[in-house]
């Protein structure tokens, strides 16, 4: 985790929020980099994580988490951490049909009508254990990401849906947390995705939006990170809260810093 | 500053490789090797194979592209396990010179090859491979096409500080002189026949595996993608580069081309698709292909005809499934043909993506304006931003507006009266806005770039 981050947004791994669906988004830019941040986050909140890794293999969120900090070999052995390795199993469900229901069962239908198979893998992964003594704190859905499901077949709605039935289950009945990235296409007129990704903002509590700068590429500023508060619970009283920071990705961190006092132009 | 990097180490790959290894010992960070699924327990170990070598950011094992240029642009290589995807330019006649090129690096280090075509028999483009310049002769040819940074001590060899002679100069994106990992290729010459016969390749091609019409696919891909896929899951356990066989012999490289995916030769209508949403062939079939690449020690380059895709939406998720994005926009039948400005050069190269691998960050090249040429043996990237000799320069013309027409200056404001010297009207205005620096960190609105 990324401690000005965890400064931006007002939290520490120790006070969590819990019951928020947290939307990343990212535009003309890679926002990878949040992902890494929530998933060596909450590991260190000591919650039960289910990540769905849709585009990238373990081995890579495990380097990367060894640099912030966590070990996700050792969360997956000690049982806090399910990993659905999407790139690995796809391959096998693609060439041979499964005998139960396979989380990534769309990859074999033409046009796949819902997601159903994914939700009861993750609603298994984060059940809570019977026997009483609950070792994590909240459970966590992580998905990296959402807009790469469209490109397998599976509509908008479907997606929606399956994110819909995540947050019944995780944030309001377990009371977890949910996070999801989500490309945004700009001006790539991908209608599919800009559907899933306005029916994902209106619902989020926290949306974190990751851009590359108007002005192109810069050496010492990588991007620009809008946060934004949204408190659809809330009375109307409360405004949505915005901030604005660019960023520079270092080897183990990220530096925010305030528009245009990036500590090379000063 | 990640070009630097990069050719830092270049006198001598067992040097750099020694001191990748020394460096990885010093700290605890235990690092894998290849991203093979199936070595997960052996450890920490730096494979040797002929014709990789391990990034110097990560320790992630690089293959060279078969082009010393692109190779620097990517950071050093195609990193194992990665797809490199090629759009096409438009009439198809450089991207095949980078695909070939490919091929044959992996001839000359002794990996093996599958190559996968709709239209070319894949036995022809073997044969008809480049064939590699000899470690002195590639410098011949770089003289001989006129080298407009020549030194008048550029021939004369250094006998005591001889190392020196070996490092590259900075300006250039020019070549590392390192022939163990990367070779130059002569494209006006085949491949001599009995290097060909060392290779070991696997071809497939389309109308050869035509199918029984009754046939059903599993997820709905065109039928030609799907034998295509299991003819590379085949190969690859074949040849056990998915590590399923540990004790196996020595461990080798696939190198994998697939050539035109997503022309309709494939049977694909994703480049007559309006939107995205009909059709998932191709986006299905990179994916499954990321994987099946990712899970073993194979490098993949896919060249896909990105001008006929007719939807900005298939293009977009096309690119983001793929690990990097190479673009060639050559100047045949353009205006930019006859344009002064470029007339050294055959087209442009965009470097659209660069995946950050184990990494928060990526390998990204600083120089942006980056154009191809093809000499008479040898086909060359260069930025054209840098070459403009000062004996060429107009008269003070007109103030140039920076700025406007997106026209982009690497000098610093008090060297701007020098640079309107060659800003001239005619050419200032035919350049096109010139684009961001798109390399997948950051892309912004199109006419402004400092």
């Amino acid at each position: 985790m990324f401690p000005e981050l965890n400064h931006l947004l007002n939290t520490t791994p120790d006070k969590a929020e819990q019951g928020k669906l947290t939307l990343l988004c990212d535009a003309k830019t890679d926002g990878s980099f949040l992902v890494h941040h929530f998933l060596s986050f909450y590991l260190k909140a000591n919650c039960k994580v289910c990540f769905v890794a849709l585009v990238q293999s373990f081995s890579h969120y495990g380097i990367v988490g060894q640099k912030l900090g966590v070990s996700l070999t050792a969360a997956r052995e000690r049982g806090q951490l399910v990993f659905l390795e999407a790139l690995k199993t796809s391959v096998d469900i693609f060439f041979q049909p499964p005998v139960e229901p396979h989380p990534l069962q769309f990859l074999r239908e033409a046009s796949a009508g819902n997601l159903q198979p994914l939700f009861e893998f993750v609603r298994e992964a984060l059940k809570p254990e019977d026997g009483g003594e609950a070792k994590w704190r909240h459970p966590v859905l992580l998905v990296d990401d959402l807009s790469v499901l469209l490109s397998l077949g599976v509509g908008a709605v479907a997606v929606l849906d399956f994110i819909h039935y995540c947050r019944a289950t995780v944030c309001t009945e377990l009371k977890g947390n949910v996070v999801a990235l989500v490309h945004d296409s700009g001006d790539s007129e991908d209608e599919e995705n800009d559907l899933l990704l306005s029916g994902l903002s209106h619902q989020s509590h926290l949306i974190l939006r990751a851009e590359g700068l108007a002005t192109g590429f810069c050496r010492d500023v990588h991007g620009q990170l809008r946060v934004l508060w949204r408190r659809p619970s809330w009375p109307a009283a409360q405004r949505d809260r915005s901030l604005t920071y660019q960023y520079k990705i270092q080897d183990k961190t990220v530096s925010f810093f305030a528009k245009g006092l990036s500590p090379a132009v000063l | 500053m990640a070009a630097v990097s990069t050719c830092g180490p270049g006198p001598g790959n067992r040097g750099s490789e020694a001191v990748a290894v020394d460096r990885s010992s010093a700290t605890s960070f235990q690092r894998r090797g290849p991203r093979a699924g199936g070595t997960d327990g052996s450890g920490l170990r730096l494979v040797s194979i002929a014709g990789t070598r391990p990034s110097v950011r990560n320790g992630q094992l690089l293959v060279s592209t078969g082009l010393p240029a692109l190779d620097q642009l990517l950071g050093g290589g195609l990193a194992v396990g990665t797809v490199l995807l090629i759009e096409e330019d438009k009439y198809n006649v450089y991207s095949p010179l980078l695909f070939k090129s490919f091929l044959a690096e992996g001839v000359v280090n002794g990996h093996t090859l599958l190559v996968a075509s709709a239209k070319e028999h894949p036995a022809d483009t073997v044969q008809e491979l480049p064939a590699p310049l000899l470690d002195d002769s590639y410098k011949k040819e770089f003289d001989e096409d006129g080298c407009n940074d020549k030194t008048p001590d550029s021939h004369m060899k250094m006998k005591i500080a001889w190392r020196y002679q070996l490092l590259p100069k900075m300006e250039q994106v020019g070549p590392v002189l390192s022939s163990r990992f990367g070779h130059y290729y002569d494209v006006s010459k085949k491949i001599p026949q009995e290097l060909l016969q060392t290779a070991k390749w696997h071809g497939f091609f389309l109308p050869d595996n035509m199918p029984s019409p009754l046939a059903l696919e599993p997820g709905h891909l065109t039928h030609g993608y799907t034998m295509l896929l299991e003819f590379i899951k085949k190969v690859i356990s074949e040849e056990g580069v998915d590590g399923s066989n540990p004790q196996k012999k020595q461990r080798n490289i696939l190198r994998i081309g697939i050539q035109s995916l997503g022309s309709p030769l494939w049977g694909d209508n994703s480049c007559c698709a309006e939107s995205g949403d009909s059709g998932h062939s191709l986006t299905k079939f990179l994916y499954v292909l990321r994987g099946l690449v990712r899970t073993s020690l194979s490098a993949c380059v896919v060249t896909v005809p990105a001008h006929l895709i007719q939807s900005k939406a298939i293009t977009a998720r096309v690119t983001n499934l793929s690990d990097t994005v190479v673009g060639l926009e050559s100047f045949a039948g353009s205006e930019r043909e006859t344009n002064p400005f470029y007339k050294d050069y055959h087209g442009l190269m965009h470097i659209r993506q660069i995946p950050r691998l184990n990494n928060l960050i990526c390998d990204e090249s600083d120089v942006k304006d980056l154009a191809f040429k093809l000499k008479r043996k040898l086909f060359t990237i260069e930025s054209y931003r840098l070459r403009v000799p000062r004996s060429k320069l107009r008269n003070p013309g007109p103030h140039c507006t920076m700025g406007a027409d997106g026209y982009r200056l690497h000098l610093p404001p008090d060297l701007s009266d020098a640079a309107s010297r060659w800003c001239a009207q005619d050419p200032a205005r035919a350049t096109p806005p010139l684009g961001p620096g798109c390399s997948g960190l950051a892309r912004g609105e199109k006419h402004l770039d400092f």
